[in-house]
Formats: structure tokens, C-alpha cells, sequence
């Protein structure tokens, strides 16, 4: 029977504090890149121009079909040789999940985009509203709320990805696991711990996307009533 | 008088699908005119065409004196900001009202005199609830579009549309998609705007509306205008067999005097 210990590793949180503080700058700077460029590249993709809304299908199916480990170490390793930077893990790390990320919150504007009735354009239409401010003011509005289910669980998925980024030596909170486990020969408290602190951050992240779905329901006509 | 809508040998097709072939219309300053016709006649695209939410494949179109669009080699290019403006002077009311679902009844109305034309906030609404009081909504300001009724939705619709201050008012079927119950509160609303010399374009089904209300009704039939005159003229008395039994199916098993 194993004996649980866990002054090592409580005496020594900080230590993962650091770690959980790291993979959240990682996480929150994927998504404020990540959803900016998901937009982009979703209208790209529904654009008419051909050449533009290929090259935007193609960069969606290619980050979302290789691994991300893969893309990862591509632009940690490869790119600096390609264009001659300095890569941090940090900026490889950043770089890396806004762009995977990008893909799928793309495939999600897509979605929520066309969910919207044609009946919206055709009545801002009517107004005198061009379409980008249609697109403004009139669709993405109502298609953002019947996307928040479907971005959190991507954004979900992107934040237990960001375990890959401890493979760079960047000391998110897995890094620091590892390197704590090591140090104190605890692994098996120190990675409870860390469970526990993945568990309650989805936890936290995934009740607030649902506040903020009730909060913007309560304002017409949302994905729930 | 320069009419409010000139529309000259106005052709429109879908691909191969040559729907209006050939469309000469008059519509004067404060005149209603109702679009009769079978389904597929063309009746949708003709009103279309008027606010180029479809763009003309020929003819030429002059809103108030003004041809829209500019002639190159014979053929008329129309610039994206040009229709985006035309299309404030040009108000269409569709036959499934497209609220804005997230946003009142008040910033419906508001929101192309604001994003459009610039009004400020104050003056928008203003004219908005002036425009709800017209089409005796005002006390829905602050609703959601999804606590009204259909013919509630409709009028807002119509409020939204007569906000922007419009020259020419189009009206598509309108009332096709309510209950039957609801139709009158919104053709007695056409009915108002029409008594107060708004410019008009009906295309609907309502045969009486047309009788009482229009100044002039067409027929439409394959992409061109079969018969077109007074009211009491091609309602009563049709000089084709075609109108005669289109107005016919319309009043099988009417009530008798
Ligand atoms: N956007 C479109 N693309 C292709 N065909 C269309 C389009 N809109 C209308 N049509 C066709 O044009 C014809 C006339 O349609 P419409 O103007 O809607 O008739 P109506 O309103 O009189 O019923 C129909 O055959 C219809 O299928
Ligand atoms: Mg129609």
C-alpha cells in the first residue's frame, strides 16, 4: 500500500503555481490570437474569391488533420532554420496553438455563421447595410451565442493540448510536474495535484462559458431560454 | 410629374432561366400598385429587381428621376455603394418579416436610421417610436421581437423599413405567412400608409386589398405584364381569359351578397 505524502509536494506549490500561471498566458494568448484569426480565415474560406477560399479550406484541414505535437515541433525546430529567428518555447508555444487553434474556431464561425437564417442578410440588405457591417451588426451576434457550447469544448481540448508545450522545455504546468516528481520522488502526489488543478481550471472555465451563455440568452433569442 | 418608379424593358435571368422579359412599369408619386400573378410569375423578382436586391441583367430603372446604376457599351454597371443607398430611399417588407431576433423592438428600428443613414441615437429614436406610434406598436418598444405575434412582427417589420425614410415602399406577400386571423391588422396598415400617399409596390394575394386600396394593379404572367389598369377594370371586368381564371380560382366559394 502506498504511503501518501504530500508535505513535498504542498511545500513546493508555488513551484506548480508558476507552472499553472505559464500554461494559462499560453492558453489565453492562443485564444486572443486564435479567435481573431478563426474569423478570418472562416470568412476567407466562405469568401467568392476561389483562390482565397482554397487556400483558407487548406489551412484548415491541414492544422486540424496533424498532430499537434507535429506542428509544434515544426515550428520550434524547423521554422528558426527556414527564416533565421530566435524561437523561444514560449513564442513557438504561442505561435503554434493560435494557429491549430485558429482552424477549429474557423470551422466553428462557419458553422454559426450559416446557422443564421438568409432571411437576416436580406433584411439588412434592405436597410442599406453592406454586408461587412451586416456581418457586424446582424449575424455574428446572434451565430456568436449559438457558438459558445462548441468553443468551449474546443477551447477545452486546447488547453489540455497545452501539455505538449512541457516537450519544448517550456514550464507550463506539466513541465513543472515533471520536474517537481523528479525532484521529490513523489510523482504519484505531485501528479494528483496536478489533476486536480487541470480538473478545476476546465472546471471554473467551462461554468463561465455557461454563465456567459445564460447571460446573452437572456437578450433575445439565444440557444437556450 | 416624374413618377416615383420608371422601370423600362427590365429583363432579369437565373442562369438560362429567363425570368422577366421585358418589364415596362409606371409607378406616380403616392400611387399603390398591387403585382398579381400566378406563382413563379416573376412577381418576387420584378419587386427585387426595384430595390436591386437582384441585379437587372437590362433594362433601366430611375427612382424619382434618377437612373440607377451607370451605362458602359450599352450594358448598365451598378456600383455596391450606389445600391447600398438607393435601397435607404427603397423600403422592402418581406413575407417573413427577418427581425432582428437580438435586438428590441425599439433597436429594430432604429438600428439601419443609426449604422446607415448616421442618425444620432436621440434622433433614431425618435423617428423610431414615431414610426412604431404609426403602426400602433409603440408600447412594444422594448419588447423581443419573439413575444409578438406574426402580424405584431409584421408591423414592426413595416416600422423598421418606413423608419429609414423611404421614397418608395415594397411589400412582398406580407401577409402570407400569418394566421388568418392577423392578415387584417396588417393590410389595415398598408391600407393607412397608402391614405397617407406612400409610394407602394404590392405583390399579395389579397384580392380585395387590391380592389380598395390600389390605383393600379398588374398582372404578371411568365415574366411579363399581361394586363395592367384600374382596379375595377382588370378586377371586374379582365379583357384575358388567363386573368378571368386566376381571378376566379381566387374567389371560388365566396359568400354570396
Ligand atoms: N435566386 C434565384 N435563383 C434561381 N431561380 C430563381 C431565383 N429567384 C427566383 N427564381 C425563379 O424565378 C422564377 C420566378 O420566381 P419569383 O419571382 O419568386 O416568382 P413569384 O414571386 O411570382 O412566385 C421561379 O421559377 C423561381 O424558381
Ligand atoms: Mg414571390
Amino acid at each position: 500500500m502506498h504511503n501518501w505524502d504530500f508535505a513535498a509536494t504542498l511545500g513546493d506549490i508555488d513551484f506548480l503555481l508558476l507552472g499553472l500561471w505559464n500554461t494559462l498566458q499560453v492558453f489565453g494568448l492562443a485564444l486572443v490570437f486564435g479567435i481573431p484569426l478563426g474569423l478570418a480565415i472562416a470568412l476567407g474560406r466562405m469568401s467568392r474569391i476561389p483562390v482565397l477560399s482554397q487556400l483558407c479550406s487548406f489551412v484548415i484541414e491541414f492544422f486540424r488533420t496533424t498532430p499537434p505535437l507535429v506542428q509544434l515541433f515544426w515550428f520550434f525546430f524547423a521554422l528558426p532554420i527556414l527564416i533565421s529567428v530566435q524561437m523561444t518555447p514560449f513564442v513557438a508555444s504561442v505561435l503554434t496553438f493560435s494557429i491549430q487553434s485558429s482552424a477549429f474556431f474557423a470551422e466553428i464561425f462557419r458553422g454559426g455563421i450559416n446557422s443564421i437564417d438568409k432571411g437576416q442578410w436580406e433584411a439588412a440588405k434592405a436597410i442599406g447595410m453592406t454586408r461587412p457591417v451586416c456581418l457586424r451588426r446582424i449575424i455574428l451576434p446572434q451565430a456568436v451565442k449559438r457558438m459558445i457550447p462548441a468553443f468551449a469544448e474546443r477551447s477545452i481540448e486546447l488547453l489540455k493540448t497545452t501539455t505538449l508545450i512541457s516537450t519544448v522545455s517550456y514550464a507550463d504546468l506539466m513541465f513543472q510536474a515533471n520536474e517537481l516528481a523528479s525532484k521529490t520522488f513523489r510523482p504519484l502526489e505531485v501528479y494528483t495535484v496536478v489533476a486536480v488543478m487541470y480538473f478545476f481550471l476546465i472546471l471554473v472555465f467551462s461554468q463561465l462559458t455557461i454563465l456567459l451563455e445564460h447571460r446573452l440568452a437572456r437578450s433575445g433569442e439565444g440557444t437556450l431560454r | 410629374m416624374t413618377p416615383a418608379v420608371e422601370i423600362r424593358d427590365l429583363h432579369k435571368s437565373f442562369g438560362d432561366l429567363h425570368v422577366l422579359k421585358g418589364i415596362d412599369l409606371d409607378v406616380q408619386q403616392g400611387e399603390a400598385v398591387v403585382l398579381l400573378g400566378s406563382s413563379g410569375s416573376g412577381k418576387s423578382t420584378l419587386l427585387r429587381c426595384i430595390n436591386f436586391m437582384e441585379e437587372p441583367n437590362d433594362g433601366r430603372i430611375r427612382i424619382n428621376g434618377d437612373l440607377i446604376g451607370a451605362e458602359r457599351g450599352g450594358k448598365m454597371v451598378y456600383r455596391e455603394n450606389e445600391l447600398c443607398k438607393l435601397r435607404t430611399r427603397v423600403g422592402m417588407v418581406f413575407q417573413h418579416f427577418n427581425l432582428f431576433p437580438h435586438m428590441t423592438v425599439l433597436e429594430n428600428v432604429m438600428e439601419g436610421q443609426v449604422v446607415v443613414l448616421g442618425r444620432s441615437k436621440a434622433e433614431a429614436r425618435d423617428k423610431a417610436l414615431a414610426q412604431l406610434a404609426r403602426v400602433g406598436l409603440e408600447e412594444k418598444a422594448p419588447e423581443y421581437p419573439s413575444r409578438l405575434s406574426g402580424g405584431q412582427k409584421q408591423r414592426v417589420a413595416i416600422a423598421r423599413a418606413l423608419a429609414m425614410d423611404p421614397e418608395v415602399m415594397l411589400f412582398d406577400e406580407v401577409t402570407s405567412a400569418l394566421d388568418p386571423e392577423l392578415v387584417g391588422e396588417v393590410l389595415k396598415t398598408m391600407r393607412q400608409l397608402a391614405e397617407e400617399g406612400m409610394t407602394m409596390v404590392c405583390v399579395t394575394h389579397e384580392i380585395g386589398f387590391a380592389y380598395h386600396v390600389a390605383n393600379k394593379v398588374c398582372f404578371l404572367q411568365d415574366g411579363q405584364i399581361l394586363e395592367q389598369g384600374e382596379p375595377h377594370k382588370v378586377l371586374k371586368t379582365p379583357e384575358t381569359s388567363r386573368v378571368r381564371d386566376f381571378l376566379d380560382g381566387h374567389s371560388l366559394f365566396k359568400l354570396p351578397d
